[in-house]
C-alpha cells in the first residue's frame, strides 16, 4: 500500500532533527500569523492564482531567498565539518549526512536558488521592457512556477522523509545506480529536478515567444535592451538543454526504477555516457545562469554611468557566439575520462575561445563608465565586485582549460574555488543587482543603500576568505567532498579562513534581510518612496511606467523609435501631463487567475513523491490528476477579463498627474 | 473563404503587436510559433535516446542482437500504417480549412484507428519480446531499443488521447479559431512523430535487422 514508505523514514540523526524541527516551527509560525492577521484568501486570490508575471515574479524571488538560506545551512555545516574534521576529530556530522549535505547544497542552489532568482527576475521585468503587457503564454507561466515550486517541495520533503542523496549533485552513476545506492535519495534528487526542470522548460518556450512576438511596435531585435537579448539567448539555451537533462533524468530513472542498463556498470551499460549527457546540458545551464546576470550588468552599467551601453552590437555578437560555443565545451569538464589527447585538445581550445566574447563584454561594460557620470549606488557596487570576481574566476577557468592542468586539478578544491567565483561572483551578484535595481519598480519604494553597501562590503570579502584559500588548497592536493584529513596534511588553518569566510557571508545575508525590512517600514519608505516611475533616470520602457506598473503594464503600448527608448523619450517629451490628458484609452484584456497550475503541480509532485516511494497506485493517481487538469483547462472558454477604458484613464491621469508635479 | 484564410495565415510568423481587435489573430499566431518551438525541444530528446541507442547498441551482454530479434515485414505494416495515418491527418486538415464536420471526423476518425492500430503492434512486438526472455532488463541495448520505441509510443499514445478529446469537441461545438488552432497543433504534432517514426524505422530496425 505504501511501498517503501514506513515510519523508519522519519527517524534522523540530532543535527537533521534540530533542522526539521526549526523548519517545522518556522512554517507553523507563519501559518498561525497569517491565521491571525485573516490573510489566506488575500494570499490565494491576490498571489498565488495569479497570473500576472509581475507577482509570479516575486514568488520565484521570494522561494529562491528561502532555498538559498537552506542552502546557505549547508554551506556552513560543509565549511564547520571541513574546519573540524581533522586527526582524531570527526566533526558535527557523519559522513554519510555530510553526502547528503553537499549533494543537496548544489542541488539547491543551482536549480532552486540561481534558477528560481533568474526565473524571477525575467517575469518581473522582461514583459516590462520589450513594452508587452504579459508573456506568451500566461498559464503556462503559472503552470512552470508551480513545477518549480513542487520541485523545490520534495527536495525539502527528503529532509523529513527519508533522505537525500548522497552521490553528489548532477548524481554520477554507477554510484547513483541501485546497487550502490540502494535508499530514496536519489529518486529525490531525480524527480525534484524533473519536476522543477520541466518548469524550466515551458518557461524557455514561453520566453523565446514573448521576446520574439510580443515586442512593442519599432523595437526590432537590434533596438532590443540588452538585458532582453541575454534572456533570448538564456531561453535559446533552456529550449535546447533542458530536453538533454529530462532524457537523462529519465533514463537513470529507468535504470533504478525497471531494471535498464543505460548507466550501469554491467549489462551492457555505459556509465560515461551519462556523464557526457549530463554535462552536455550541464554545460549550457552555466550559460543559461550567467547571460541573464550578464544583461542585468549592461543595464545597470548604462543607467549608472549616465551614457549608452559602449559597443551595443559587440555586445550582441558576444551573447550569440557565447550562445553556440556554450554547446561545444562539455567535455572540460571530465578531461580525464581519457578521450584521448584529439579530443581533449578541441574541447580544451573551445574552452579559450569562449573566453573571448566573454572577454569582449567585460571590456565593453568598463568601457561604458569611461568618462560617464557613475553614480556608486549599491547595484553599481555589485556591478564593480562582479568585474573583480568575475574575472578572477575567469581566470582559473582559462587555466583549467589546458587539459595537461586540468589532470592534475581535476576534482579538487581548486575547481571548487573556480566555480564558486563565477556563480557566486557572476551569477549571484547579477541578481542582487538586478534586485537592487528594479527593487523600486516592483515595490513603490528603493531599498536603504547604506544597509545594501554593508551587505555588498560583507559578501565579496566573505567571499575572498572562503574561496581564496580553496584554490591553495586544491593545488595542495585537498579534493573535493572530503568529510575527513590527517592533521600532518598542514590544511586546517586554511579551512578555518574558509570558515570565517562564510560567518562573513552569513553576516552580508543578514544585512540583506535586514535591509529588505527596514526599508519595508513605512516610516523608512515614506523618505524613499518613487512616485515618478524612474528613480534611477532609466533609459529603457519598464522605467516608463508607474512603480510599481499597474496590472496591464502599459496603457498604451509605447511605439519604439531608439535603442534606449525610454531615454530618447525622455528627450523629446517635454510636458508628460498634456500627454496624459489628450491621450486615448481602450479596453484591456488580461487572463483571469486560476488555481489550476497549482492543481497541475501538485498532482506532478503526488506522482514524483510515489514515484520515489514506490507507491504505485499514487502514481497513477497523480499521472491521471494531471491529465484530467490539462484536459479541464483546455475546456475553460472563460480565461479572460477586461478592464474598461474608463478605469485605465482614471490609473493613468492619477499617475501622470503625480508625475508632472515633481 | 475567410477561415481558410486565417488558417494559413496561423503558420506564418506575424510581427504585428497590440492592438486589442486583433488579439485573437496574433493569439493563434504565437500559440503555433509556441507549439513549433516545443516540438523543436521534443526533437532534441529524441536525438538524445537515438545517441544513448547508437552507443548501446553493440553492448548485448551476450544476449540477442536486433538481427536476431526484428521482423522487417512486421516494422513495414507498422510504418504504413503510421504512415497512412499521417496522410489521413492531412486530408482531415483540408477538411478544416473547408469548416466541413463531417469530413474531419472522418478523416480523424481514421487517423485515429490507424495509431490504435500501430500501437496494437507495437505493444504486440513488445510483448513478444518480453515473453521471449529479451526486456529491458536483458542488455543495454535492449533498454536503449525500449526506450526510444517506447517513448515514440508513449507520444502516440498521448496524441491518441488528444486526438479523442478533440474529436468529441468537433462533434459538440462549433468550429471555433481556437478549437481551429488546436487541430492544427495537433497536426503537427502527428507529423512530427511520423518523421520521428521514419528515423527508428531505418536506423533501429533497417540498420539493425542486417
Amino acid at each position: 500500500m505504501l511501498g517503501r514508505l514506513n515510519f523508519e523514514a522519519l527517524v534522523h540523526d540530532p543535527i537533521t532533527m534540530g533542522g526539521i524541527v526549526a523548519g517545522i516551527l518556522a512554517i507553523l509560525a507563519v501559518v498561525a500569523l497569517m491565521t491571525y492577521f485573516k490573510r489566506w484568501n488575500w494570499l490565494w486570490k491576490e498571489w498565488l492564482t495569479s497570473l500576472d508575471p509581475k507577482k509570479i515574479g516575486i514568488m520565484y524571488i521570494v522561494v529562491a531567498t528561502l532555498m538559498l538560506l537552506r542552502g546557505l545551512a549547508d554551506a556552513v555545516m560543509m565549511r564547520v565539518q571541513q574546519a573540524t574534521s581533522v586527526g582524531d576529530a570527526h566533526g558535527i556530522v557523519s559522513s554519510d549526512t555530510f553526502q547528503q549535505v553537499f549533494s543537496a547544497h548544489g542541488t539547491i542552489m543551482i536549480f532552486f536558488v540561481a534558477m528560481g532568482f533568474m526565473f524571477g527576475i525575467i517575469n518581473l521585468i522582461l514583459p516590462l521592457q520589450i513594452g508587452s503587457r504579459d508573456v506568451a503564454f500566461p498559464f503556462l507561466n503559472s503552470v512552470s512556477f508551480w513545477l518549480f515550486i513542487a520541485g523545490a517541495l520534495l527536495i525539502n520533503v527528503s529532509l523529513v522523509v527519508g533522505e537525500f542523496a548522497a552521490a553528489g549533485w548532477l548524481a554520477y552513476p554507477p554510484l547513483s545506480e541501485l546497487k550502490y545506492s540502494p535508499g530514496v535519495g536519489v529518486d529525490y534528487w531525480i524527480w525534484s529536478l524533473q519536476i522543477a526542470g520541466l518548469g524550466s522548460l515551458l518557461s524557455g518556450i514561453n520566453f523565446f515567444v514573448t521576446i520574439l512576438k510580443m515586442r512593442a511596435p519599432g523595437m526590432s531585435l537590434m533596438k532590443m535592451p540588452i538585458f532582453a537579448w541575454s534572456v533570448l539567448c538564456a531561453m535559446f539555451l533552456v529550449a535546447f538543454a533542458f530536453p538533454i537533462l529530462t532524457a537523462t533524468l529519465g533514463m537513470l530513472s529507468l535504470d533504478r526504477l525497471m531494471g535498464m542498463h543505460f548507466f550501469t556498470a554491467e549489462g551492457g551499460g555505459n556509465p560515461m555516457m551519462y556523464i557526457n549527457l549530463i554535462w552536455a546540458w550541464g554545460h549550457p545551464e552555466v550559460y543559461i545562469l550567467i547571460l541573464p546576470a550578464f544583461g542585468i550588468f549592461s543595464e545597470v552599467v548604462a543607467t549608472f554611468s549616465g551614457k549608452r551601453l559602449f559597443g551595443y552590437k559587440s555586445m550582441v555578437l558576444a551573447l550569440i557566439s557565447i550562445t553556440f560555443l556554450s554547446f561545444v565545451v562539455w567535455l572540460h569538464h571530465f578531461f580525464t575520462m581519457g578521450a584521448g589527447a584529439d579530443v581533449n585538445a578541441f574541447f580544451g581550445i573551445m574552452t579559450m575561445v569562449i573566453a573571448i566574447p566573454t572577454g569582449v563584454k567585460v571590456f565593453n561594460w568598463l568601457f561604458t563608465m569611461y568618462r560617464g557620470r557613475v553614480r556608486f549606488t549599491t547595484p553599481m557596487m555589485w556591478f564593480l565586485g562582479f568585474v573583480m570576481t568575475f574575472t578572477i574566476g575567469g581566470m582559473t577557468g582559462v587555466l583549467m582549460s589546458l587539459p595537461a592542468i586540468d589532470f592534475q586539478v581535476h576534482n579538487s578544491l581548486f575547481l571548487v574555488a573556480h566555480f564558486h567565483n563565477m556563480i557566486i561572483g557572476g551569477v549571484l551578484f547579477g541578481y542582487f543587482a538586478g534586485i537592487a535595481y528594479w527593487f523600486p519598480k516592483v515595490t513603490g519604494f528603493r531599498l536603504n543603500e547604506r544597509l545594501g553597501k554593508y551587505a555588498f562590503w560583507c559578501w565579496v570579502s566573505g567571499f575572498l576568505l572562503a574561496f581564496m584559500p580553496l584554490y591553495a588548497l586544491g593545488m595542495m592536493g585537498a579534493t573535493r567532498r572530503l568529510d575527513h584529513y590527517e592533521a600532518s596534511m598542514g590544511w586546517q588553518w586554511l579551512f578555518i579562513v574558509a570558515a570565517v569566510g562564510v560567518a562573513v557571508i552569513c553576516v552580508g545575508v543578514a544585512f540583506q534581510i535586514l535591509q529588505i525590512v527596514v526599508s519595508t517600514l513605512p516610516s523608512q519608505r515614506r523618505s524613499r518612496l518613487d512616485l515618478t516611475g524612474d528613480p534611477w533616470n532609466g533609459r529603457t520602457l519598464e522605467w516608463s511606467t508607474a512603480s510599481p506598473a499597474p496590472v496591464y503594464n502599459f496603457a498604451v503600448i509605447p511605439t519604439v523609435t531608439d535603442r534606449d527608448a525610454f531615454w530618447a523619450s525622455k528627450q523629446a517629451i517635454v510636458d508628460t501631463k498634456l500627454k496624459a490628458v489628450t491621450q486615448k484609452y481602450s479596453d484591456i484584456t488580461l487572463p483571469r487567475n486560476t488555481a489550476m497550475g497549482i492543481y497541475i503541480a501538485g498532482f506532478a509532485g503526488v506522482a514524483g513523491f510515489a514515484l520515489i516511494w514506490h507507491i504505485w497506485w499514487l502514481a497513477v493517481v497523480g499521472v491521471l490528476g494531471v491529465i484530467t487538469c490539462i484536459i479541464l483547462r483546455a475546456s475553460d472558454e472563460d480565461t479572460e477579463y477586461t478592464i474598461p477604458a474608463a478605469e485605465v484613464s482614471r490609473i493613468e491621469t492619477e499617475f501622470f498627474a503625480v508625475r508632472s508635479q515633481l | 473563404m475567410k477561415r481558410m484564410k486565417v488558417v494559413a495565415e496561423a503558420a506564418l510568423p506575424t510581427t504585428v503587436v497590440d492592438d486589442s481587435e486583433t488579439t485573437v489573430d496574433q493569439f493563434r499566431s504565437k500559440t503555433i510559433f509556441g507549439f513549433w518551438l516545443y516540438l523543436m525541444t521534443d526533437c532534441v530528446l529524441f536525438a538524445v535516446l537515438f545517441a544513448t541507442y547508437g552507443v548501446l547498441h553493440n553492448n548485448i551482454s551476450g544476449g540477442p542482437s536486433g538481427h536476431e530479434l526484428f521482423s522487417l515485414p512486421f516494422v513495414l505494416v507498422e510504418t504504413l500504417l503510421l504512415l497512412t495515418s499521417s496522410f489521413t491527418c492531412g486530408l482531415a486538415m483540408l477538411a478544416t480549412q473547408r469548416a466541413d464536420k463531417k469530413q474531419i471526423l472522418i478523416w480523424f476518425g481514421l487517423t485515429f484507428a490507424l495509431g490504435v492500430a500501430f500501437l496494437t503492434l507495437e505493444l504486440t512486438e513488445f510483448t513478444k519480446l518480453i515473453h521471449e526472455g529479451n526486456s529491458w532488463r536483458a542488455s543495454g541495448f535492449l533498454s536503449a531499443f525500449f526506450t526510444l520505441v517506447g517513448t515514440h509510443g508513449l507520444h502516440i499514445t498521448s496524441g491518441l488521447l488528444w486526438m479523442g478529446v478533440l474529436i468529441s469537441k468537433v462533434v459538440r461545438q462549433d468550429l471555433t479559431p481556437g478549437l481551429i488552432k488546436r487541430l492544427t497543433m495537433l497536426s503537427l504534432f502527428w507529423h512530427l512523430l511520423d518523421i520521428v517514426w521514419i528515423f527508428i524505422f531505418t536506423i533501429v530496425y533497417l540498420i539493425g535487422a542486417r
